[in-house]
């Protein structure tokens, strides 16, 4: 059961060889097994996640099920849940209980799914390794001695070592997509403006998206179907019509043309990754793919101009955490500007101060054509090169980290070489395109490997159809971390 | 181009985050090494080219004019840090 897939536990809900009281009962107690030695979770709440899971068995006896009814889901804890502790992983919101549920909640609430805890995450979605939390660093399933990746590590962890049979995260320079690289799962982050924002505690307004985290690109694909759609609470939400993201997943893919970037097969790239997704390409080649040598010439712009843009939108986005309407307040404070300074520099931790300072530099008056003003041409700049390749190809491939996961302390001394992990993932966020990892292989260590695939505007169905080809003819998508085999 | 002292502190000034002398020496490393990386974006040209905000058009939806929000400060204010007839309370700012 721990290993099923989303399709099977629905089927055996269905069929009542489980009930989803029994179901929540099993993945709620492989947490409590689990979470001391990995931290993947801040909140657990066995009492409310199973007066779900009873509301859902009652639906399901009455027939009313949908495909993801009674189905225990675990959602990082950047997304608003009413009741529920919401910490975003900063000292800021540990008090802070959500007054109501973001889209995404609604959205699994409405299909009859558990809500079955709090993921632990970097805080405020700012890093790429989980270890800036202020309730301490997530551990790799694999190795607890690594990182799980970042900043949706508690999620991906979550799903490697299955604690949940599946997740939620979001990805603003690849926070979904480079955790399940790390973790040896799949990702996806949606097109931006497929996922409602509405409750989701914003990073970068202009790069944040929700997505699902789950063991293969099916259970990614039944995980969209609930989550994607319009709000009109997200003033960035696009109305378009609705899509069943299952349906091209089984496609023969005799003829898709696969763009593979030279820029990203370059320096950086550790030779154990590279060799992995040699041997996925070479998989896909046999499974009828064409590949097509394409440039993304302006890839490198890509890391400096997300560290003016994110950290900009950032520092406006956390201006609103001042200890007046909720979360920290410091004790002692002599006046107003006083109370904000000493509950900001007592309630954020060091990359979200970092962060909000260059972000506040890059925006101040002198400073904003420089930095913000050009950040934002360079991004038209790396959409227009995809805009380029997608002409001569269907989907971009690549890896998505440029090493495995790697030992906790290992990056912290250096902010700048964290944020060079991101290389991969980084483009697509900056120009609003759909994008997965999914794991391709083992690297250095007996580490996880992951496979970057990048669609163009609204081409989940085709990214997930790639994927779930592969994952039919490898199995590296079932492998389990050793020492936690269920 | 690297941060004086004195920037560091005009930052964290608006920023409203509070930060120690020896802080601000230790984040104004910090901030040059991330500087230096932001300061690859200079080496391309990019006269003529439009920024870019998001994926989307600048295109903002229009609603009907209408009240559709209901009165939930009572909830909203359970969870503040100090509030005191339906008002949020901070110190005092004008004597």
């Amino acid at each position: 059961m721990l290993n099923a897939s989303l399709k099977e536990l629905s089927a055996s809900l269905a069929a009542k060889r489980i009930s989803s009281v029994e179901l929540t009962r099993l993945f709620l107690g492989r947490i409590g097994e689990l979470n001391g030695k990995l931290n993947a979770f801040i909140s657990v709440d066995a009492e409310k996640s199973l007066a779900q899971a009873r509301a859902a068995d009652e639906l399901i006896a009455k027939g009313g099920e949908q495909a993801l009814t009674g189905i225990p889901v675990a959602h990082k804890d950047i997304f608003v849940a009413r009741d529920w502790l919401t910490t975003c992983g900063s000292k800021i919101l540990s008090n802070f209980v959500g007054p109501y549920d973001a889209h995404l909640i609604e959205r699994f609430n409405a299909v009859g799914a558990v809500l079955l805890g709090k993921t632990n995450m970097d805080e405020f979605a700012m890093g790429s390794s989980s270890e800036s939390s202020f309730y301490g660093p997530v551990k790799n399933p694999w190795n607890p001695e690594c990182v799980p990746g970042g900043s949706s590590g508690g999620s991906a962890a979550a799903v490697a070592a299955r604690m949940a049979p599946a997740a939620t995260g979001t990805d603003t320079g690849g926070s979904i997509r480079q955790p399940a690289a790390l973790s040896g799962i799949s990702g996806l982050k949606p097109t931006y403006g497929l996922v409602s924002r509405y409750g989701m505690i914003a990073f970068a307004s202009s790069l944040d998206q929700g997505g699902p985290l789950a063991k293969s690109a099916e259970d990614l694909a039944l995980l969209l179907n609930v989550i994607a759609g319009f709000d009109p609470r997200d003033s960035t939400s696009i109305e378009r019509e609705k899509e069943d993201y299952t349906r091209d997943l089984d496609r023969p893919l005799s003829g898709l043309r696969v763009g593979v970037p030279k820029e990203h097969f370059g320096e950086g790239l550790a030779p154990d990754v590279g060799a992995a997704v040699e041997a996925a390409l070479a998989q896909l080649e046999k499974l009828g793919v064409k590949r097509v040598p394409i440039e993304l010439p302006n890839s490198s712009l890509s890391v400096p101009a997300y560290y003016v843009i994110a950290p900009a939108e950032a520092s406006s986005n956390l201006s609103r955490f001042d200890g007046a309407r909720y979360g920290y307040r410091a004790k002692n404070y002599s006046d107003l500007a006083d109370m904000y300074r000493r509950t900001r520099a007592e309630g954020f931790g060091a990359e979200v101060r970092r962060r909000i300072l260059i972000g506040t530099y890059v925006l101040s008056h002198g400073y904003y054509d420089a930095y913000y003003l050009k950040a934002q041409k360079i991004r038209r700049l790396i959409a227009g090169d995809f805009t380029e390749a997608f002409k001569r190809c269907d989907v971009v491939i690549g890896p998505t980290s440029p090493t495995v996961a790697f030992k906790i302390g290992a990056k912290t001394a250096d902010p700048v070489q964290m944020y060079l992990n991101d290389i991969y993932t980084i483009p697509a966020n900056l120009a609003g395109l759909p994008a997965a990892s999914i794991p391709c292989g083992f690297g250095a260590g007996g580490l996880p490997v992951g496979l970057h695939l990048v669609g163009n505007y609204f081409a989940e169905a085709k990214l997930l159809n790639v994927a779930h080809r592969y994952q039919r003819e490898t199995d590296w998508h079932r492998r389990e971390p050793a020492g936690l085999k269920t | 181009m690297p941060l004086s002292p004195e920037e560091v502190r005009r930052i964290a000034e608006l920023a409203r985050i509070g930060i120690s002398d020896a802080e601000a020496r230790k984040i104004q490393a910090e901030l040059n090494d991330i500087f230096e990386l932001i300061g690859r974006m200079q080496k391309v040209d990019t006269g003529g080219i439009a920024p870019m905000t998001h994926a989307q058009g600048p295109a903002l939806r229009l609603r009907e004019d209408a009240v559709t929000e209901t009165d939930q400060r009572e909830l909203f204010q359970s969870i503040a840090p100090q509030t005191e007839a339906g008002l949020y309370l901070v110190p005092k700012v004008i004597e």
